[in-house]
């Protein structure tokens, strides 16, 4: 059988470097094929070429069998070829019918397109409105968008990227059963992930990367999730290990209550009375779908942003909700946010002066407001030493780490101030495996020395190999805590999902 | 063919510091160029705009005397610059402690006192302080784009400058010409070496350049401009205030432009005139970003730009050249820097084929 689309040595560089080398494989008709690797193994770039977003630097694409080069996105549309985007394009202000006439022709009636819309999303169980705006839409349905208006130009090949990484488990489900259906009416899928049940469960073939090069093609069902794993990962995976379970007694150290915060930008998330309690030992894991609040709970938390009222935000027995982040630090609390570069660290400043950022409240790195370089030197050569940073020059510009390196830096620079209570978003978000061992196994570390924690995060697996107790945010709504060997994941699906005992459809009515 | 400009992955950073050498050796060649175009021996020409302005002492007097507001104020420029605030009217803030100081040192025009200098500068700094303020609180409360409002603000100054020395200021004695009074003595400042040029301002331009060089590497002021204007995010993160940044930076680079404004007139011109506002607010923008937006790189920028005026001044009485050749250097030059750098943050990518067949 001819493939539908075979990859011949295709290579990609952006300057000197190398983000796909040598890369061949053949995606089979009506088949569901995998494209694993963790992040930054070369994934989406392949992709992007196949969608002609990007040009190869060398070899070539044969379609049907036929050599054919690939221009642009509206020729890869025209061969039959769909790609639903990791973000999407999307305006919030129009309805789902409108977004949908955008990628069509012009002299198509709107009537006319909502009827597809809904022929399409009835066939392809995607439930989905046609006449609601955009904006008013979970994540969940604005993918459905997204796949119906690939769905409407009949495409042969549909590229997904990552397409569970904004979805609950419920959600998550549902897409399934659509793209099993589609492969089985002649449609090949290509289906971008580093979750390895999903691609054992759903696809036929898996073709993994590392580093932009193709380590091996197999099939994902005949292999176990710890072999998946290290092919994708290239090393043995170490585990981390939990400590003694806290007892209820400890003190807390970190709490809110009511907290209240009307979101600074037009289309973020309002924070509604958000109560949590964390006591010394205890790591609080939040989840929650991107999107729902995380952001602004973290600016809340952080005193980035201040908070309604003096009694919202209690360290250690003190209000702190009207004071500032120094302040915070101060009373021995620290950050880490989940954007490393531009926000945790200042990219073209050197690892002194960013070490500088988040310690020149609370260190003597700076007196009567003249910095003490030698001091932050060594204050980086101690992060450093502690949690194996690598960079490619002594006190290197934070923009040159890769972006492991800079998270292990960022988590560093705060351990080492050794805080009482530490706040943390996505602390492994597209670190790898290596890397957000270490870092996780230094949060329970810190917390078995009697720091108090919350961390937050999107990722099921982690929140629940390191937290004593999980909440779940959503729409700005923060669920109440429960012990974590009490709470399935299942459970916490359902109220990523935002509502609690129902199914996961049309929860965001509301 | 395929040319299109490609970031690169590492910028040389000694090409960093050398691109403001490339800029002006080429900048010195098209001006060659141009004097050949008008029939004048290119080395004669070049020779004349930028040597003979150097051969006399007193000729380097002056060219200290004209770099100095031109340091001044690039070096207050600098720390919008590096806060990524955009202060494009130091001409106005210049202009308003010119006006400030002017107006105390008119107003004590019998005056032996020793207070009156330090009153006349600190009344210039006020002034161009007063006049930054606008902008800044304009940008704070409603958002408004600093580099409109500043722009806007300057017509403004230079405007109240020419009813003030018509109006209020004008010289009771002045035969009604456009001029304030002469200033008392003890509103001058000093001059040295028995020079009309040389007066101690440059000094005081050259300490402050000193002093925001401590300011902007070694103390957390510099340290929170830096990352004010690199990541307002982690700005925030570090706990520093955008509202009290932009406030600050604009209060500095107004001050700088203000005492420019005041000491200029207080050693320079003597008496308020309409035509003291000649441009350096404008220059020293230039002058700013060729001397690599630090203050001691800004003080070798403004000796360039200020021999560019002299050599434009020479050309004109020497070899009949309009002194218009003095803004076509100018504007050559921060079009070539701004070329250079570029180039060396990026670099052209050419491709014969769409897909090009590398190894």
């Amino acid at each position: 059988m001819t493939a539908l689309l075979e990859v011949k040595s295709i290579s990609k560089a952006f300057g000197d470097f190398y983000a796909n080398s040598d890369i061949s494989m053949k995606i089979m008709p009506g088949e569901i094929h995998a494209l694993l690797g963790e992040n930054g193994a070369g994934k989406s770039t392949l992709v992007k070429m196949m969608y002609g977003v990007l040009r190869p630097t060398a070899g070539e694409f044969h379609w049907n069998g036929q050599p054919i080069v690939m221009t642009g996105p509206a020729f890869a549309r025209e061969l039959g070829i769909g790609m639903v985007f990791q973000h999407f394009s999307l305006f919030e202000a129009l309805t789902v019918g409108e977004n949908v006439a955008l990628s069509l022709p012009k002299d198509l009636a709107m009537s006319d397109v909502n009827q597809k819309v809904r022929e399409v999303s009835e066939n392809y169980g995607l439930p989905l409105d046609p006449d609601r705006a955009v904006h008013s839409l979970s994540v969940g349905e604005r993918q459905r968008i997204e796949i119906v208006r690939c769905l409407l130009q009949d495409p042969k090949l549909l590229i997904m990227d990552e397409p569970t990484s904004v979805l609950t488990p419920q959600e998550a489900d549902r897409l399934f059963e659509t793209l099993e259906q589609l492969s089985s009416e002649g449609c090949s899928i290509l289906y971008i992930s580093h979750k390895l049940d999903e691609v054992r469960r759903l696809c036929n073939t898996a073709t993994i990367l590392r580093h932009g090069e193709l380590v091996a093609s197999c099939d994902p069902s005949k292999e176990t999730p710890r072999s998946l794993a290290e092919m994708m990962v290239g090393t043995k995976i170490s585990s981390v290990s939990k400590a003694d379970e806290v007892t209820g007694d400890e003190k807390v150290r970190f709490s809110t209550s009511n907290l209240t915060v009307p979101a600074e930008d037009p289309l973020g998330t309002d924070l509604k009375a958000i109560n949590m309690s964390v006591r010394s030992g205890e790591i609080l894991g939040i989840a929650g779908v991107a999107g729902n609040g995380q952001d602004e709970l973290f600016n809340a938390l952080s005193g980035e942003v201040l908070a309604n009222g003096s009694d919202a935000v209690v360290i250690d027995g003190v209000a702190v909700g009207k004071q500032g982040i120094n302040q915070r630090r101060k009373l021995s609390a620290a950050f880490i946010p989940e954007e490393r570069n531009g926000h945790a660290a200042v990219g073209d400043l050197s690892l002194s002066r960013n070490a500088l950022l988040s310690t020149h409240a609370t260190s003597p790195n700076q007196r009567r407001g003249l910095i003490d370089d030698g001091a932050l030197r060594g204050y980086v050569d101690e992060v450093v030493k502690h949690f194996d940073v690598r960079a490619s020059k002594d006190n290197a510009n934070a923009a040159s780490l890769s972006g492991g390196n800079l998270q292990k830096f960022a988590v560093g620079r705060e351990m080492l101030r050794e805080p009482g209570v530490l706040i943390v978003s996505q602390p492994t978000w597209g670190v790898d495996a290596g890397a957000a061992a270490v870092i996780r196994q230094a949060l329970l570390d810190l917390a078995s020395r009697g720091a108090a924690i919350v961390m937050i995060s999107q990722d099921l697996e982690e929140i629940f190999e390191v937290s004593d107790s999980i909440a779940v945010i959503s729409e700005g709504t923060l669920s109440e805590a429960r012990p974590a060997k009490d709470i399935t994941v299942e459970e916490v699906g359902l109220l990523m999902g935002g509502i609690t005992g129902e199914g996961g459809d049309h929860v965001h009515a509301a | 063919m395929f040319m299109r400009l490609e970031a690169r992955s590492e910028p040389s950073p000694i090409m960093t510091y050398l691109s403001p050498v490339i800029a002006v050796s080429v900048t010195v060649i098209i001006v060659g160029f141009i004097f050949v175009g008008m029939g004048i021996d290119p080395f004669v020409g070049l020779k004349t705009y930028f040597i003979t302005p150097l051969a006399k002492l007193s000729s380097i007097y002056e060219l200290l005397a004209k770099a100095s507001p031109l340091v001044l104020i690039a070096v207050g420029l600098i720390f919008c610059f590096r806060a990524n605030i955009w202060n494009i009217g130091a001409e106005g803030q210049y202009t308003l402690g010119a006006i400030f100081g002017g107006w105390v040192a008119v107003s004590f025009h019998e005056s032996e006192s020793m207070l009156l200098l330090p009153a006349v500068l600190l009344a210039g700094v006020v002034g161009g302080m007063l006049w930054a303020a606008i902008p800044a609180l304009l940008k704070i409360y409603f958002k408004a784009n600093e580099i409109l409002t500043s722009l806007m603000l300057t017509p403004v100054a230079v405007l109240l400058l020419d009813y003030l020395v018509r109006g209020p200021l004008r010289d009771p004695d002045g035969y009604n010409m456009p001029e304030s009074r002469f200033f008392p003595d003890a509103a001058i400042l000093p001059t040295l070496f028995n020079s009309y040029s040389f007066h101690i301002g440059i000094f005081v331009s050259l300490l402050v350049a000193i002093l925001a060089t401590v300011l902007l590497y070694k103390a957390m002021l510099g340290y929170k401009v830096d990352v004010s204007g690199s990541a307002p995010r982690a700005a925030r993160f570090g706990g520093f205030s955008s509202i009290r940044m932009t406030i600050i930076v604009f209060l500095i680079s107004g001050a700088c432009a203000g005492l420019a404004g005041t000491m200029e007139v207080s050693a320079r011109t003597g008496q308020l005139i309409p035509t003291i506002p000649l441009g350096y607010g404008f220059t020293a923008i230039i002058v700013a970003f060729l001397g690599r937006r630090n203050p001691i790189g800004a003080v070798f920028a403004g000796l360039l730009l200020a021999l560019s005026y002299m050599g434009g001044e020479e050309v004109q009485v020497k070899l009949q050249v309009p002194s218009d050749l003095t803004g076509v250097l100018q504007g050559l030059l921060l079009f070539l820097l701004l070329g250079c750098d570029t180039l060396i943050n990026h670099r052209f990518v050419f491709s014969r084929k769409e897909i090009a067949h590398e190894s």
